[in-house]
């Protein structure tokens, strides 16, 4: 599949976004010091060359078939659905993907086009976890160096994760500064690139961050999206009335939302963490709580306080812990055609145990807080219509989590 | 002329380089911001940098970073920042003053508000250095506006084509990073800082200050041969975090790192002006 630029139809689609400056509307762009000017052109560059070419997308396509394991099936959640007692829920099933999230599609992608670049070394920044296992994986498969940086709180919280980093042969390093989470690992992550430009690679796992970032992390996550709308036709009959993902930087929604952006008919619902409550302050919900700042080099809904420092958040999913959103979700937000909405950490947990006792899928966390919201919007709505929500990860990881919170020590 | 314009000239004209050291506002308490500002300017300093605290300074290294958390814990942000630079003006009003930090600060202020407000604290010049030229022309316009000067930094991967664009934009100086890293990295090259200056003065008319790895006397002598200012950061914030604990000891040792490497400066331009002399 080539996203050729003359290809695109005449009249204004929502695939005309970005700009060539990487803007979606006000929101994007590129916010970066001048020391990492030249690294990000020579990015743009490449990036506008290889997303023209048939033959750079053939290879994306075979790894996903071969080594991913795609397509992802599109599974109809019969038993929960019948328990809820509302609209049918079907999951778009990321979590049973080679390293059991979406975020390998991207870094599949984006290791295509270290390759290509000549780059000897990746260095990627990580919550959860499942974007840095997803770098070390297509690093080791590569042969390329893997530097992944992690909070520390996160290091204590995913565990297994660091591990498996571990035996991938990355290199996991601690990150002591700032709120030690998602945010202090990217600005570290950064400081790394500025400093080792001419060799390496960074992978970023979500679509923010400067221009290209946020339209290459998107056009390698459309599969997702353009999978789930062929599945829904043959499986349904028809396109889904919504679709649902969560939303930390957004990369899972932004691949499942794209390919049905025009599709005016479908209703787009990112979730973003609630933590204890949007309304105590301890959340991770910039687009539901927050307002358009410039943060990690683009224009977007941050978290922040009066004087425009940035907030400390709070979720009991790493992966969404994050006090920005891709610049793309809030240009959805703010034209209307995406809603977005918080689920706290209590209801995530309610719908982490329901999919597992009444489907025996074991979701991630993150994927939990659209569960939860699927759920209280499918017992709003008709047995006759139909949610898609993304599964984007599997819950193994989380189990410590889950475990801590009910007293019990593995 | 504006006051940075007007220092630079006076540098030129007594054959001085230009010494510009950097600090965090608030750090490591907003009590002393100003004694050490009147500290500096005292001990040699032609124009000081003052850092923005800001939660996610990407561009600095590890020592800046912990100056910003030191002042953050004292809620210091960039009103106080502002005010801090009002009452130094009380007592210095022709030290030029340029602050730097990130843009989100700024952002939230409003770029109106924000340019007015520099003007009237005494502000001269706004590094805002996570905002190339090409995302700023309406804040740089409200500054022009405001009589302030855009200051731009330049790296070592800055190619001639973009020197130009960025210059186009310039005013008061150029600030080059003088190597590939973030503040206080220690990798520097001298022999590479003033071919590059070469470069830059071919694309640039503004004077050129070089910052990021200048840590003592002898580094800065070395760049005061190329550069028309000397910029030092991270040096001095590593003084105040040695000192945390006794804030007092701050100010002289402050004053004496300072004094140290503006009597080495400007020897070494000395002895350069009397080699010309000789060839001559």
């Amino acid at each position: 599949m080539a996203i050729a630029n003359e290809t695109l139809p005449r009249r204004l689609s929502w695939a005309d976004y970005p700009d060539p400056a990487g803007h979606f509307g006000p929101y994007g762009g590129v916010f970066v010091a001048e020391t990492l000017m030249e690294a990000i052109e020579e990015l743009k560059h490449t990036w506008a060359r290889l997303r023209a070419d048939e033959a750079f997308w053939k290879e994306f396509d075979a790894d996903l078939a071969h080594y991913v394991g795609r397509p992802s099936p599109l599974y109809h959640a019969e038993r929960w659905s019948r328990e809820l007692g509302g609209a049918k829920i079907h999951l778009k099933r990321e979590d049973l993907n080679h390293t059991g999230a979406h975020k390998i599609n991207n870094t599949i992608g984006q290791a295509l086009l270290a390759k290509h670049m000549g780059k000897t070394r990746i260095i990627a920044e990580t919550g959860a976890g499942q974007h840095g296992v997803a770098s070390a994986t297509v690093a080791a498969r590569l042969g390329l160096e893997c530097v992944v940086y992690m909070g520390e709180e996160d290091i204590q919280r995913q565990a297994p994760n660091v591990y498996r980093m571990k035996l991938l042969g990355a290199q996991v390093v601690p990150v002591t500064s700032g709120s030690r989470t998602l945010k202090d690992a990217l600005n570290e992550a950064m400081r790394d690139w500025v400093t080792h430009v001419d060799d390496t690679f960074y992978i970023i796992g979500t679509v923010a961050g400067p221009h290209p970032y946020p339209q290459m992390v998107r056009d390698f996550q459309s599969i997702i999206g353009r999978e789930a709308r062929a599945q829904s036709l043959e499986q349904i009959g028809r396109l889904p009335d919504a679709l649902i993902a969560c939303v930390g930087g957004g990369s899972n929604a932004i691949g499942l939302f794209h390919p049905f952006l025009d599709d005016a008919e479908v209703r787009l619902i990112g979730v973003e963490a609630g933590g204890l409550g949007v309304d105590t302050g301890k959340h991770a919900a910039p687009l539901t709580a927050g307002r358009p700042g410039v943060l990690h080099g683009n224009r977007t809904y941050l978290m922040e306080d009066e004087e425009g420092e940035i907030l400390a958040t709070h979720s009991i999913s790493a992966g969404l812990d994050y006090p920005g959103v891709g610049p793309e979700h809030a240009w959805l937000k703010d034209t209307g055609r995406a809603e977005y909405v918080a689920v706290n950490d209590d209801e995530a947990l309610a719908a982490f145990h329901a999919l597992t006792r009444t489907e025996g899928i074991i979701p991630a966390l993150e994927s939990s807080h659209a569960l939860a919201y699927a759920a209280k919007l499918a017992v709003q709505l008709h047995p006759d219509q139909h949610l898609v929500v993304n599964l984007s990860g599997r819950g193994d990881k989380d189990i410590n989590t889950i475990a801590r919170l009910e007293g019990i020590s593995l | 002329m504006s006051r940075i314009a007007d220092c630079f000239k006076k540098q030129k004209a007594r054959n001085r380089c230009a010494l510009v050291p950097y600090i965090t506002a608030g750090d490591p308490h907003p009590d002393y911001t100003v004694e050490f500002m009147h500290t500096l300017v005292e001990a040699g300093a032609d124009l000081i940098e003052l850092g923005v605290p800001f939660s996610d300074p990407m561009a600095d290294g590890p020592v800046i970073q912990s100056a910003h958390e030191r002042a953050l814990c004292h809620r210091v942000g960039l009103h106080k920042t502002l005010e801090m630079v009002m009452e130094f003006r009380r007592n210095d009003q022709d030290t030029p003053i340029v602050l730097m930090g990130y843009l989100n600060p700024v952002e939230r202020m409003g770029y109106a508000s924000f340019a007015a407000a520099a003007r009237e604290a005494g502000i001269d010049g706004v590094l805002t250095v996570d905002q190339p030229p090409e995302e700023g022309k309406e804040l740089f316009h409200l500054l022009e506006e405001e009589a302030l000067d855009p200051i731009f930094l330049l790296a070592p991967t800055t190619k001639p084509a973009r020197l130009d664009r960025i210059c186009a934009h310039a005013r008061g100086y150029v600030y080059y990073v003088s190597l590939k890293g973030v503040t206080g990295a220690d990798t520097l090259d001298i022999h590479d800082v003033a071919e590059r200056m070469g470069l830059i003065r071919e694309h640039c008319k503004l004077p050129v200050g070089v910052g990021f790895g200048i840590k003592d006397a002898d580094t800065a002598a070395k760049m005061a041969r190329v550069a028309d200012a000397v910029i030092v950061g991270s040096a001095l914030v590593k003084l105040i975090e040695k000192n945390v604990d006794e804030p007092q000891q701050i100010a002289p040792a402050l004053r004496a790192r300072l004094t140290a490497m503006r009597s080495a400066m400007d020897e070494a331009r000395a002895t350069e002006s009397k080699m010309e002399g000789m060839i001559r």
